[in-house]
């Protein structure tokens, strides 16, 4: 059977919808702990002076109250069109960055839905929801461009 | 501190291993904000999701590939671009390997391009990524 028929008409329409997220102080704090937690050794990230290249992984994570949290512990997310499939996986990443990303910066991202697809996997069907990030400072200057594509089985 | 003028197709940059705890799990999970409990509640993790055990993030082992390619670049280069994906899953109590070899080296445009990976005890490969640095010196 083909998997297309995972994909509701309604669901299709999400894909080129796009959202401004909240903008984003960046504090040496917050640097310093994904430094430590992903264990860094370059001093600069460790001191927060800058920060590692994927330091805005969880920008998609919504920080919501917690009795909007699914039984899985997720949140619904900007952009997350109502899927047959409920199991998610983060799928990967391809970025381009412009521009290291300093304590006091602010970010502003713009958040793009390009895709949804599906695929028959080993286990059973797959979707691929694929999302575009634009982000840059303030002040216009580019800072990365980031394809997530997230799994859902 | 590599010269571009030094480097060579294949050549393999250093490897690390990275033995992934609840507490790097918890503490990574936390500053990211991904309350997904596969990262972090074992008995949902295999009861609900029928996993063999905590997952370990994939994009924390994206992490770990930057860091391969940093730690060897030092000062001498940027990363431009970075892709990796999230093939197969790693469970807590994984040794985990970053590997990575050099796959094209433009003299001209002074980039390097690299691919790497981080493989499990056996060598199976987990997570595949490329990454493209570029030069400055």
């Amino acid at each position: 059977m083909s998997t297309d028929s995972l994909i509701t008409p309604e669901t299709r329409a999400w894909i080129g919808r796009s959202e401004t997220l909240a903008p984003i102080e960046v504090s040496r704090r917050d640097i310093m702990k994904y430094a430590v937690a992903t264990e860094q050794r370059i001093e600069k990230y460790l001191r927060g002076d800058e920060a590692p290249p994927m330091f805005l992984y969880g920008l998609l994570f919504p920080i919501v109250p917690l009795d909007k949290l699914g039984p899985d512990g997720l949140a619904r997310r900007s952009l997350q069109p109502e899927l047959p499939l409920k199991r998610v996986m983060a799928g990967g990443t391809k970025t381009v960055y412009h521009r290291p990303i300093k304590p006091g910066d602010v970010l502003m991202t713009t958040l793009r839905l390009s895709d949804i697809y599906t695929k028959a996997g080993a286990t059973g069907p797959l979707i691929f929801v694929v999302y575009a990030l634009h982000v840059e400072t303030s002040r216009g200057e580019p800072v990365m461009d980031e394809i997530q594509t997230r799994i859902v089985r | 501190m590599p010269r571009i003028s030094e480097l060579h197709l294949g050549d393999e940059i250093p490897t690390r291993i990275y033995v992934p705890t609840n507490v790097s799990l918890f503490l990574y999970n936390a500053a990211i904000w991904n309350p997904h409990r596969i990262h972090y509640d074992e008995r949902y993790t295999t009861e609900v999701e029928g996993h063999p055990g905590v997952v370990v993030d994939g994009p924390l082992q994206g992490d770990w590939l930057t860091q391969a390619v940093l730690e060897w670049l030092g000062e001498d280069g940027q990363l431009v671009e970075f892709e990796y994906s999230n093939r197969r899953a790693a469970y807590l109590g994984a040794r985990l390997t970053s590997i990575g070899r050099i796959s094209a080296i433009d003299l001209q445009a002074n980039t390097v391009s690299l691919e790497i990976a981080i493989v499990d005890e056996e060598g199976t490969v987990l997570t595949p990524g490329t990454a493209l640095v570029r030069f400055t010196r």
